[in-house]
This record gives structure tokens, sequence and C-alpha cells, in this order.
């Protein structure tokens, strides 16, 4: 049963593993199949479903039949673009609160040092790294170099997915030429509406670590605020 | 996933390991369902089922599963029995499975 959901998980499959709580057995089910050492019913599997799509984890039933629901599901993804200063501190905070963190930056000089070696460097242009990425409603971008050759495709890419997080630093005069440049791509106000710019919440960050907190804690509040 | 992916490298390291998972909550907890704790028999352990009030009974609990293989359903809260010993101090009640991770699973 372990190994199925560890290949789940390497694969980015979201799987709930269920277990009967009266004799241990336990079957697993993702959004497609089912299988295990008990055959859930038709109610169980889409109590299971739901629980997966919530990502959220909860005993069902009652008795010999009561059945805990473990949804689990792959990390969240953070897609930074800029291997510059920022980018160190916060693809180490967003890996220790569980995002899997992907770096984005055809300057290898930026993207090939050291420092970044734990994480995933995609050393093409935006444009061309993102069309190898399935962006979903778990996915997050933020752009950090300030330079629009590399900033605005990501932004234009971002803004025609599913993303639920897009943040883009910059000053609020640097945000609105970038908003200017977008409407010129085609973008309405409300599409750019949701990049948040100048990134970050308002705490008086000015280190890169502190700006990695506000940055951090702005993609926290969009993917957990809703569920308050 | 965090802690199976631990408990399927501390297997692989020829360690027998059990799992506590949090289950069920009700009232204020510190951890969710799903949360989850990874303890061999020696007691070495990794991961958390509530900000430390009731890991010392969960890690003893896993050590005896671990030698046993039998699962145990552990409740903890301040309205329980055992609250003397071991309790929540936020006044939740939280109940924890443990399972040892048999070879089948890790096959």
């Amino acid at each position: 049963m372990l190994d199925t959901l560890l290949a789940a998980n390497r694969s980015g499959t979201p799987i709930a593993l269920l277990t009967r709580l009266d004799d241990g057995a336990q079957a697993w089910v993702d959004l497609g199949q089912s299988a295990g050492e008990f055959d859930a019913d038709d109610a169980l599997l889409v109590q299971a479903r739901a629980l997966l799509r919530a990502e959220r984890s909860e005993s069902v039933g009652e008795g010999a039949s009561r059945v805990f629901i473990h949804a689990c599901v792959p990390a969240p993804k953070l897609l930074l673009i800029g291997a510059v200063h920022i980018a160190q501190p916060l693809a180490r905070m967003a890996a220790l609160a569980g995002y899997s963190v992907t770096l984005i930056d055809p300057r290898s000089a930026f993207a090939e040092r050291p420092t970044f070696e734990d994480f995933r460097v995609l050393t093409q242009w935006p444009d061309e790294a993102l069309a190898t990425i399935a962006a979903d409603a778990r996915t997050a971008l933020v752009t950090l170099t300030h330079d629009p050759k590399l900033d605005d495709p990501a932004l234009d890419w971002a803004l025609r997915s599913e993303c639920f997080y897009i943040g883009a630093l910059g000053s609020r005069k640097t945000h609105a030429s970038r908003l200017q440049r977008l409407a010129a791509r085609g973008f309405t106000p409300e599409q750019c509406a949701r990049i948040h710019g100048p990134v970050g919440l308002s705490i008086g960050a000015v280190s890169p670590a502190e700006i990695a907190v506000s940055i951090l804690a702005q993609l926290i509040e969009s993917r957990r605020g809703a569920s308050r | 996933m965090e802690m199976l992916q631990l408990a399927a490298q501390w297997h692989a390291e020829g360690r027998r390991v059990a799992l506590a998972t949090v289950i069920a909550t009700w009232g204020s907890s510190p951890r969710p369902a799903g949360s989850q704790l990874i303890a061999d028999a020696d007691g070495q352990f990794a991961g958390s089922v509530s900000g430390g009030c009731i890991e010392a009974d969960v890690i003893r609990a896993c050590a005896e599963t671990v030698r046993s293989g039998v699962p145990k359903l552990l409740e903890f809260g301040v309205a329980n029995e055992q609250a003397w010993a071991v309790g929540l101090s936020c006044g939740g009640t939280v109940q924890v499975y443990v399972e040892a991770l048999a070879e089948t699973q890790l096959a």
C-alpha cells in the first residue's frame, strides 16, 4: 500500500489512503480508480474523492465501518522567475513550508550557483521553461527579476493559467508600467488584478529574507485564507 | 507524505517502524487530522501528532505496536480518564491510530 502511495506522490497524483479502523484493512482511492484489502462502496469513494479535492483528511462512518480517509496530495508548486538574491531565502523558506520550488533564469551566472543546488533550476528563457510545466490551482508564480524581458512572458503565461497566486516584485511605479505592458499584450485590468504587485504583505520588509517572509506569508494567505 | 517517505527510508535502513496518525479531532487541537509521527522500537521518532503534549505516550504505543504488530486506536483529551497522565491543555480531544508498517506494505 505504501509503495503505491509513494509512487503516486512521485508522479504528482493525489491519492487517498483508506484505513478501516476496526480491523486495520486498507485501500487506496485516486480520482480515477481504487484498489486494496477491502472494497470501498460508492458512497465512500465519493467522500474520499471530495476530501482529496479539498486536500483534507477525515474519519467517516461509525462503528465497524468507521474509515479514516487520509488525503495524500503532492506538494504545491512555486515557480520563481529570477535566481536573484531574494530567491535564495524565498526558495529555502518556501521549501520549509512544503512547496516544491523551481527556479527559472536563463542567466546561468545567476542560476547555476551552489546556493540553488538543492532546487530544480531551469536555465531556459521563462516562456520556453514554462511551456514544459503544467500549472494547476496548486501552482504559484513569482517574478523577481524587474526585467520585462524575463518577467513579462512569465506573467503572460501565469495569467493564462489556473495559478492560485501570481506575484511580481517591484515598486508601485514599476508595477504601473508593468500593467501598461500587459494591457498592450491584451490583458484586461480584471485579469491583471490577479497579480500581487508590489508583491508581499505590507510588513515593512527591508532585507531579502524579510521580503521573502512577506511574499511567503501572502502566498499562504492566498492558499489557506479562504478556508478560515 | 513526508512521514511516509521517511518511514520508507527507515525501513530501507533495516529499522522496524510504526506510524501514528491523527484520525479525528474535536475542539481545539494543535495538529489536524492526517498529521503523522513515526517511531521505532527504541523510541527514536520524527514528526508530530500534537504540540508535544501526547508525544511521549504515542511514541511508547508505537514501540509496542512495532513489537506486537497489532494496531491501536488511542484517544487523548481532558475529559478522558487518561487526563491525569496525559492530556491536552488546550481542551481538545484527539484520536490517534497507530499501525506497524508491515513488510507487505513496503514491498
